[in-house]
């Protein structure tokens, strides 16, 4: 019961925020509403068992990524808005296109729950209270390649992005 | 009330995708754009995790730190590229953004 009442609240927040988000007229209004909305997706992760991820959300999120966005908008200092799209027509077709990738996705979503899941990966680490433990053993086992191609790819993006950010080489 | 299975988090997830996809289709500033991609990304992550509590697997969660840095690296490049146009052609509407076109 308190499960269904925080997950329904979550819920109603993530996608009002998220809707919030694509529709706010000023851009820095929608790198609030984008804080907030990962705030909540934070809170779904808790709900979901999974501390670790709710702590990094916060931090790289809520914390760097929104900064960033944050920094571009405030150096991107627009005289005239871009205006959104007036074509009736196409925002029409977009709209039909849009409905039916949803009502596809949720027929899947309903066939899902009628057809059993398939019979089972094996439990790997079964998940306890020490989420962190866990996810720290796979990431250093299991994944260790593909941790450090991200760490390669951070490194990448963060040289990537000081190159074109600058002025003059 | 009807407990929360994986079903409501498919159907959030589907939903928080979709208002992504409506972000980056019908809005014009490049920004904004972005940041609807950050939201359709959040909404996979969504999927993942639950996918991690039903089979109690933490490679889920794995793949979401995965997905995480790789928003981040994105995020970095992506706004790199919005400040060098930015600094020649004095627009983040993608409308005007249309150099490589022929």
């Amino acid at each position: 019961m308190g499960q269904a009442i925080a997950f329904y609240t979550l819920a109603a927040c993530i996608l009002g925020f998220g809707v919030l988000v694509i529709t706010a007229k000023n851009t820095v209004h929608s790198v609030m509403f984008l804080v907030v909305n990962f705030l909540f997706v934070a809170g779904l992760y808790v709900l979901l068992g999974a501390q670790f991820l709710a702590v990094i959300q916060v931090v790289v999120y809520a914390g760097g990524i929104v900064v960033l966005y944050l920094f571009v908008v405030m150096l991107v200092n627009l005289k005239r808005p871009p205006e959104a799209h007036q074509d009736r027509r196409r925002r029409g077709r977009l709209g039909v296109t849009c409905s039916l990738v949803v009502l596809a996705e949720l027929v899947a979503i309903a066939a899902y729950k009628y057809v059993s899941p398939a019979a089972g990966l094996p439990p790997a680490l079964p998940m306890g209270p020490d989420n962190v433990a866990q996810v720290g053993m796979l990431l250093y086992t299991d994944y260790l390649i593909p941790f450090e191609l991200a760490s390669m790819l951070l490194l990448v993006a963060m040289v990537g992005a000081i190159v074109l950010a600058k002025r003059d080489l | 009330m009807t407990p929360i299975t994986p079903v409501h988090y498919m159907v959030l997830s589907a939903a928080l995708f979709i208002i992504g996809v409506i972000g980056v289709m019908t809005r014009r500033n490049i920004i904004v754009i972005l940041m609807s991609i950050e939201l359709m990304l959040n909404a996979v992550n969504i999927n993942l995790v639950a996918f991690s509590n039903l089979w109690q697997n933490a490679a889920g969660q794995v793949f979401v730190i995965f997905v995480i840095c790789v928003a981040a690296a994105e995020a970095a490049v992506g706004l790199g590229i919005i400040l060098a146009f930015y600094r020649n052609k004095e627009t983040v509407n993608i409308d005007e953004m249309s150099l490589m076109r022929w």
